[in-house]
C-alpha cells in the first residue's frame, strides 16, 4: 500500500480538519468529532444532514453549505458514523425547523441514523424525519433484501431538497421533495482499479489488465460480474441499458451526473459523457443539465459511474437554484 | 457460574480474541462486503478495554450497558448498532446482579439476540450473524434443559455456531453489505457469524 497519509487512524480526522482550514467561509468542525456544520448557522429553516463512510470526498462534507446541507457526519472510511456523532450534528444545526436525515440505503448507516434520530426526538424533543437514497440499479431491488445501494444520486438529493429548505419550506415539503428525487434519480457505475481501505491495507478486490468490475458499488467491495474490457461506448451503453429500463425515461428531461470513483482522468468522464449524451439524444430524452466531476468517490478507485435524474418543473427550478459549498456552486 | 471478576475476564479474552482474529474477520469481509468487521470490531473492543479499569466496583448489568454503549459509539457499521444492542440488552436483564448462573446467562443472550434481531430486521437464512447466533441459543438452552450442565451447554452452543458459521457458506446474503454482490456471496463464510462464534467461544472457554 503506497498512500499520502501520516498514520492509518487519524486519516478521517485530519482530512475533516484540512478540509475546515481550506474552507472557513462555509464550514467548520464541531469538537464532538468528525461533523462538519456550515460556519453560520441559518435560522428558522429545516436543516439537512448527511453523512456516512469517510473516503467519498468531497462527499459529504464538501456539499455543505448555502443551498444544500447543514452538516455532514464523517464515520470511519466506508464505515458509517456511530449514533452519538449523528445525534450531535442533528442537535448543532436544528433550529426548530426540524431535521432531515439524507440515509445513504446500507444497513449500519440506517440503524446508525435512525438511532441518532430516536436520541433527538427523545431526548431534546427536536422533529427529525428521513428519507433513504437507493439509486443502484446495479443491485436487484426486494422487500425481502437490504434492497438497493444509496451512491452518487444521493449530491441530487442534497442539492434539490438543500435548495427547498433554504425557502423556509417545511419539513414535511422538504422530505416530499427528497423522496421525489429519489423516485426519479437511478445510478450505475464500474470500476477498472480497486481501491485500498487505508487500514486493511489491501484492495476490495482483484482485477487483471483486461478485465472491469461491472455494477459495483462506492466502497471497494465487488460488483455484480467481472467481465473482459471493453470500449468506453461498449461500457456506457451496458450501464445506460440497465439505468433506462429501470424507470420510463422517454420524452421526458433529465440531468446527467457523470461520476468519478476517484483515480479518472477528467478526460475519461469526458468520453464517457460524448457517447452518455449521444445515446440519450437517439432515444428522445433531453439533457437538462450535466455534470461531470467527482462528486462521490470511492478513495482512488479508477472507474466512474452515470447518474440520471428525471426531472419536472419544481426539480428542475431547485436544481437550479443558488447553491454556495465548498465542492458544488450554483448562481 | 460468573461473578464480576469473571465477567472482567470474559470481557478481556473476547477483546483479545477479536484482536488476534482482526486480519481474518477483515479478510472474510473483504470477499463479499467492504474488508472493514475485524478493523472495526478491533476498534471497538480496544476502546472497551480502556474503560474496564471502571468496571470493578460495578454490577454486571452496568458493565454489558456500558460494554454496549462503547461498542456503539466506536465501532460504527451495522456491528457497532447490532453488537452495541446485544451487549445493552444483556446488560439489562442482568441489572444490578453481581453474580450471574446458567439461567440468567440464558436470558441475556436470548435478550441480545432478540436485540440483533429486531435493530437489524433479520432472522436466520440471510446470511448474517444470527445464522450462529439463533442455533447457538437453542443448542444451548436445549442441552441445559437435559443435563443442567453450564460447561456442556456452552459447548455446545459453540458447536452449533460453528454449524451455523458452515451454513452460512452455502447461502446467498440477502442482508447487508454483502447481499450486493448476489451469488457470488455464496461460498463464503460470514464475518459476523464468525465474530459472534469467536466471542462464545471465549465465554465457553472461561466458564
Amino acid at each position: 500500500m503506497k498512500k499520502i497519509i501520516n498514520a492509518v487512524d487519524q486519516v478521517e480526522n485530519q482530512m475533516i480538519e484540512g478540509m475546515c482550514k481550506a474552507f472557513p467561509q462555509y464550514v467548520k468542525k464541531l469538537d464532538a468529532g468528525n461533523i462538519v456544520v456550515r460556519a453560520q448557522k441559518k435560522e428558522g429553516k429545516v436543516a439537512l444532514i448527511s453523512g456516512g463512510g469517510s473516503g467519498h470526498e468531497p462527499a459529504h462534507g464538501g456539499f455543505v453549505g448555502k443551498g444544500m446541507l447543514d452538516a455532514a457526519v464523517a464515520g470511519a472510511v466506508f464505515t458509517s458514523p456511530t449514533p452519538d456523532q449523528v445525534y450531535e450534528g442533528i442537535k448543532a444545526i436544528d433550529s426548530g425547523a426540524g431535521v432531515l436525515m439524507v440515509i445513504k440505503n446500507y444497513t449500519g448507516d440506517v440503524m446508525n441514523f435512525e438511532m441518532a434520530g430516536d436520541m433527538a426526538k427523545d431526548m431534546d424533543g427536536i422533529e427529525v424525519k428521513q428519507v433513504v437514497v437507493n439509486d443502484d440499479v446495479a443491485v436487484e431491488d426486494s422487500t425481502w433484501t437490504t434492497g438497493r445501494r444509496g451512491v452518487a444520486g444521493t449530491i441530487f438529493v442534497h442539492k434539490i431538497a438543500g435548495a427547498l429548505a433554504e425557502t423556509g419550506a417545511s419539513l414535511d415539503e422538504v422530505q416530499a421533495v427528497a423522496q421525489k428525487v429519489i423516485d426519479n434519480v437511478r445510478t450505475m457505475g464500474m470500476a477498472i482499479k480497486p481501491c485500498i481501505v487505508p487500514a486493511a491495507g489491501t484492495p476490495g478486490f482483484e482485477l487483471a489488465d483486461d478485465e472491469m468490475e461491472i455494477g459495483i458499488g462506492i466502497h471497494g467491495e465487488p460488483g455484480v460480474k467481472k467481465a473482459k474490457l471493453e470500449t468506453a461506448d461498449e461500457i456506457v451503453d451496458q450501464l445506460l441499458e440497465k439505468i433506462l429500463a429501470d424507470i420510463d425515461y422517454a420524452g421526458s428531461e433529465v440531468a446527467v451526473m457523470i461520476n468519478g470513483c476517484g483515480a479518472t482522468p477528467l478526460m475519461e468522464l469526458f468520453v464517457v459523457n460524448n457517447r452518455v449524451a449521444d445515446v440519450l439524444a437517439d432515444k428522445g430524452i433531453k439533457v437538462y443539465k450535466t455534470l461531470v466531476g467527482e462528486y462521490m468517490t470511492s478513495l482512488e478507485m479508477e472507474g466512474f459511474s452515470i447518474t440520471l435524474l428525471r426531472l419536472d418543473d419544481q426539480l428542475k427550478e431547485l436544481l437550479d437554484a443558488e447553491a454556495d459549498t465548498p465542492a458544488m456552486t450554483v448562481i | 457460574m460468573a461473578d464480576v471478576s469473571k465477567v472482567i475476564e470474559i470481557i478481556k479474552r473476547i477483546g483479545a480474541d477479536i484482536e488476534a482474529n482482526k486480519e481474518f474477520l477483515t479478510e472474510l469481509d473483504n470477499i463479499i462486503a467492504d474488508g472493514d468487521h475485524g478493523i472495526n470490531m478491533d476498534r471497538g473492543f480496544k476502546a472497551v478495554d480502556a474503560i474496564i479499569p471502571t468496571f470493578e466496583d460495578k454490577d454486571i448489568g452496568t458493565i454489558l450497558k456500558q460494554v454496549g454503549m462503547k461498542l456503539l459509539s466506536t465501532v460504527g457499521g451495522a456491528s457497532g448498532p447490532l453488537y452495541g444492542t446485544a451487549f445493552m440488552k444483556a446488560g439489562a436483564v442482568a441489572a444490578g446482579k453481581t453474580e450471574v448462573d446458567m439461567n440468567d446467562f440464558i436470558a441475556m443472550l436470548e435478550a441480545g439476540i432478540d436485540g440483533v434481531v429486531k435493530r437489524g430486521k433479520a432472522t436466520t437464512g440471510e446470511k448474517t450473524m444470527l445464522d450462529s447466533m439463533i442455533p447457538a441459543l437453542d443448542a444451548i438452552k436445549a442441552s441445559y434443559a437435559a443435563d443442567q450442565d453450564a460447561k456442556k451447554a456452552l459447548d455446545a452452543g459453540v458447536k452449533a455456531a460453528e454449524e451455523g458459521i458452515e451454513y452460512t457458506k452455502t447461502i446467498k446474503a440477502t442482508k447487508g453489505r454483502a447481499s450486493y454482490i448476489g451469488d457470488r456471496s455464496i461460498g463464503h463464510q460470514d464475518p459476523g457469524a464468525t465474530s459472534f462464534t469467536i466471542m462464545l467461544k471465549g465465554i465457553a472457554d472461561l466458564i
